[in-house]
């Protein structure tokens, strides 16, 4: 059978169009299978914003890592006043002192990393390999530092994170603890998740 | 020849030296022979293979949000439904996807019967063709049963006591079934597994096997002439065509698209089916102390169904349930042996007696008559009428060794006709 | 043949109720999905008088009041009553198996796919509209539509009291014809009650008059949002799943025309 090339042109024409509208077809066909995989509304309400009552944290004490936001472990910290004057100190020893990298929400990028100064609200994950740091608010030399002043300690590889969860230098984590999205509802309520609606 | 085109051929050289893919491109596609007068019914092979395609794509995708388990399956539905992102899609794209699986294969059946492909020497194609169609109902059987809701559950008691109906070795095969003294969540484990992974697995080799020794032998055609009978001087049938493209782009494109805007009608607006497809006790969950007020199977499997109640009586000092199973699995399979009862020397209902289309017609009929039964309450005149068709269904076969060699048959020509 | 089939599969069950074996006939019932305010009103019902016993926990709030157009704050102040419950919550309840067993008889059942399994509206429509007054019943209670009930009517109060009654119908005559009075012309007519109502297309109830806050119709309209929000919750991407429809359909007709087209190229080589 011989291939008649009278209408060369057009079945080109019509090859190239129907394998045109074709692949559209097939994009379209590709939604709901790749559109599946995103986190749907089981996901999204476990991720939902979580209210903690504040009002009872005593000085010094941490709330966490329970109620976990995401899946991810929270530490809510109510810093003394002695944590809060030693702060800023030692700054020549963090990594990164002003939070430039994005770890934190705008109104957490200041010198105590936080919307109220004595409530810190951190993700309790370490950002070198995720394990959960220790909580060390005793300002008292320490077996991993001398010049101990308040923070965190990760027990996994001897990672460093100040009163403020900033990271010091010279560790294996390379940023500053993460700071959730926060805000406080009224005085006792701290709602973790979302920013709050009516400043944005 | 231009660069790009330098560097294909390269690459498609390396690739041959390696792995013949061009050759079986060709011996496949482009230089496989079929005949030039293939119409409607033989576009339902393809369309099969669009709906495994479908079937297996959703499904997996399914199987990624369901639990399998009697606690949470039913919930997982509902997920499925509702939280995942187009996962309500994907379900009924499944759903429907098991109807029209059926549908196209009874009509890609029908037309074996019409054309007698399953004569010498497609008895083999006609073998494979039908242990795809018996895995393909028991594919349907077992996913039914996954979500777990109360029609699953009472369709899941009903066929495994049909294994209870087994002379002497009955009740433990059925509990070697289930797994557990009645249908459970253990039978749902097993079936899960059954129906993701075993089955479909045997599909795939079946239809590979299937489509391998059709092409080894040619396709019939409407005419059941043989084209290899007539060559060119290279070799190649005068009322043949190459199969790509003439074939898959001159009729199997614009057939697949066709199909996917019917299946788009029913899977969009009628996704229940009007309580045909997605059947209405199964809204709500398997409850072992509430039966369905009419336990029906699923559209596809009516007319067996149907088969299976018409037996009523017993016989030979065996009960009826046992009679009703050999019925049954007796009308499932006896078409296998269709290419040794079919006597005839002409393949075609075309240039075959006024026998042949008399039987077939009546098939057809009785066969659309025991699935209308199948849904209804049984009662005595029903019952009756039940009967009446599985003779018939039964008829069909088992007279055709006769009638086949009797009849009068018209003259097969040796070419093609032009139309 | 595909015309056929589908014939076959249109079909619709027949619209009879199935509690036991009374046959009483349901009546239509033509909701309307976007209406979201009426919506609104039947999730306001169902909460606050359902939901004490029937669950819809395959269902989240979450999804309701996205779909309803209903705000965070308003969706959790005035439809979730449980302090536990959050929006992303499924619409669940905390009665007991056993207390629900000790009550009713049966524990409630889940009411997210009743009206997918009741095959439609139109069952629940009607069964809430044909409660009526009968004392030999645990809960005074009794249904035209499933016989025996073991619910209460949580309703009463906005409907009024049904009572079953005989009621005076025209006599019929064997060719079917109403018999009148011979020089009057006017109707003769035959005490019935019940089943017998029921064959003339009589309803065999009669609502006490203003033993209800609401009137017929207000009850009837309640029931009618209540009715469209179950069914709503049957299957939320119903009207979605509709949408997408119409634009695959359209999609594939277009793309019909070039495969026409491009087929034709081939297929008249053939011939």
């Amino acid at each position: 059978m011989e291939e008649k090339n009278l209408d060369g042109g057009r079945r080109k024409f019509l090859l190239g169009a129907t394998a045109v509208v074709g692949t559209a077809g097939v994009a379209g066909l590709a939604t709901p299978f790749v559109g599946s995989w995103q986190p749907g509304a089981k996901a999204l309400a476990a991720g939902a914003p979580v209210k903690i009552d504040i009002s009872k944290l005593v000085e010094g004490e941490m709330l966490g890592p329970i109620p976990a936001w995401r899946d991810k472990p929270i530490f809510v910290i109510k810093r003394s006043p002695d944590l809060l004057e030693r702060l800023n100190s030692r700054n020549d020893r963090l990594a990164d002192p002003d939070s430039e990298r994005i770890q934190q929400p705008e109104y957490a990028k200041n010198g105590t990393r936080s919307i109220k100064p004595e409530i810190l609200v951190l993700v309790g994950l370490c950002t070198h390999l995720s394990c959960a740091p220790k909580f060390r608010p005793k300002i008292q030399p320490e077996q991993f530092d001398q010049d101990w002043i308040g923070g965190f300690f990760c027990p996994c590889h001897g990672s460093k994170f100040d009163m403020a969860g900033r990271v010091y230098a010279g560790v294996p984590a390379p940023s500053n603890l993460e700071v959730p999205p926060h805000y406080y509802e009224d005085e006792s309520i701290l709602v973790i998740g979302e920013d709050d609606k009516e400043k944005v | 020849m231009s660069g790009l085109q330098h560097s294909v051929k390269n690459m498609m050289n390396w690739i041959d030296a390696r792995l013949p893919v061009t050759e079986t491109y060709e011996k496949h596609m482009s230089k496989y022979y079929a005949p030039k007068n293939t119409n409607f019914w033989y576009l339902m092979g393809v369309l099969a293979t669009v709906v495994l395609v479908n079937q297996l794509l959703t499904g997996i995708w399914l199987t990624m949000s369901y639990i399998p388990t009697a606690e949470g399956a039913f919930a997982s539905i509902e997920y499925i439904m509702r939280d995942v992102n187009y996962g309500w899609m994907l379900r009924y794209m499944h759903s429907t996807g098991a109807s029209a699986f059926f549908l196209v294969v009874y009509l890609h059946m029908f037309r074996g019967l019409m054309y007698g492909s399953y004569q010498k020497p497609r008895e083999l194609i006609w073998i494979l063709g039908m242990l795809i169609f018996v895995a393909l109902m028991a594919e349907g059987f077992l996913g039914y049963l996954l979500p777990w809701g109360n029609m699953s559950f009472w369709a899941g008691q009903v066929i495994v006591s049909l294994a209870g109906a087994v002379p002497i070795v009955g009740d433990s095969l059925a509990t070697w079934v289930r797994g557990d003294f009645n249908i459970s969540g253990i039978t749902l484990n097993r079936f899960f597994a059954l129906h993701v992974v075993l089955v479909p697995m045997m599909l795939l080799v079946l239809v590979f096997l299937h489509i391998v020794a059709l092409h080894e032998v040619g396709s019939n055609n409407p005419d059941g002439i043989d084209i290899k009978k007539n060559l060119d001087d290279k070799g190649k049938p005068l009322d043949g065509i190459p199969f790509h493209p003439y074939l898959t782009l001159g009729h199997d494109l614009p057939a697949i698209v066709a199909f996917c805007f019917l299946f788009a009608i029913v899977m969009f607006y009628f996704p229940d089916g009007g309580g045909y497809l997605i059947e209405a006790p199964n809204y709500e969950r398997a409850n072992p102390l509430k039966t369905p007020d009419l336990i029906a199977p699923v559209w596809y499997y009516t007319p067996f169904y149907s088969m299976l109640r018409a037996a009523t009586f017993p016989f030979l000092g065996l009960d009826a349930k046992f009679w009703g199973l050999v019925v049954m699995g007796g009308a499932i399979v006896l078409p296998a042996v269709l290419p040794w009862l079919d006597r005839s020397k002409v393949k075609s209902i075309r240039y075959k007696g006024m026998a042949s289309k008399s039987f077939l017609a009546i098939f057809v009929i009785a066969f659309f008559v025991l699935g209308y039964l199948g849904v209804q309450h049984p009662t005595p005149l029903k019952t009756f009428l039940a009967q009446i068709c599985t003779a018939i269904y039964f008829a069909y076969f088992l007279l055709m060794p006769w009638y086949t060699s009797v009849e009068a048959t018209k003259p097969v020509p040796e070419r093609i006709p032009i139309k | 043949m595909r015309g056929l089939v589908l014939s076959f599969l249109l079909l619709s069950s027949h619209l009879y109720g199935a509690g036991s074996s009374s046959p009483y006939p349901l009546d239509d019932v033509f909701l309307d999905l976007t209406d979201k305010e009426s919506l609104q009103r039947g999730a306001r019902t169902f909460v606050n008088y359902c939901m004490g016993c029937h669950e819809m926990k395959y269902q989240r709030f979450q999804r309701v009041a996205e779909d309803l157009d209903i705000p965070e704050e308003a969706m959790m102040s005035n439809l979730v009553f449980d302090p536990t419950k959050k929006l992303g919550s499924h619409m669940s309840n905390s009665m007991s198996v056993s207390n629900a067993k000790q009550w009713f008889g049966n524990v409630p059942p889940d009411l997210t796919l009743y009206t997918k399994l009741k095959g439609g509206p139109e069952y629940f429509y009607t069964y809430m509209r044909v409660f009526y007054e009968d004392s030999t019943r645990p809960f005074g209670v009794n249904n035209l539509l499933y016989e025996n009930v073991g619910m209460p009517h949580p309703l009463v109060h906005l409907q009024g009291i049904q009572k079953k009654v005989c009621k005076d119908v025209p006599r019929i005559a064997k060719n079917g014809g109403e018999m009148r009075e011979a020089i009057t012309g006017r109707p003769l007519l035959e005490n019935k009650c019940g089943d017998e109502l029921v064959k003339r297309g009589v309803s065999p109830l009669e609502l006490v008059e203003n033993s209800g806050e609401l009137s017929k119709e207000g009850y009837d309209s309640l029931i009618y949002d209540l009715t469209n929000f179950l069914y709503y919750s049957g299957d939320p991407s119903r009207l979605e799943r509709q949408r997408i429809g119409g634009f695959v359909l359209l999609f594939l007709a277009f793309f019909y025309v070039f495969a026409w087209l491009l087929g034709r190229e081939y297929t008249k080589e053939i011939h």
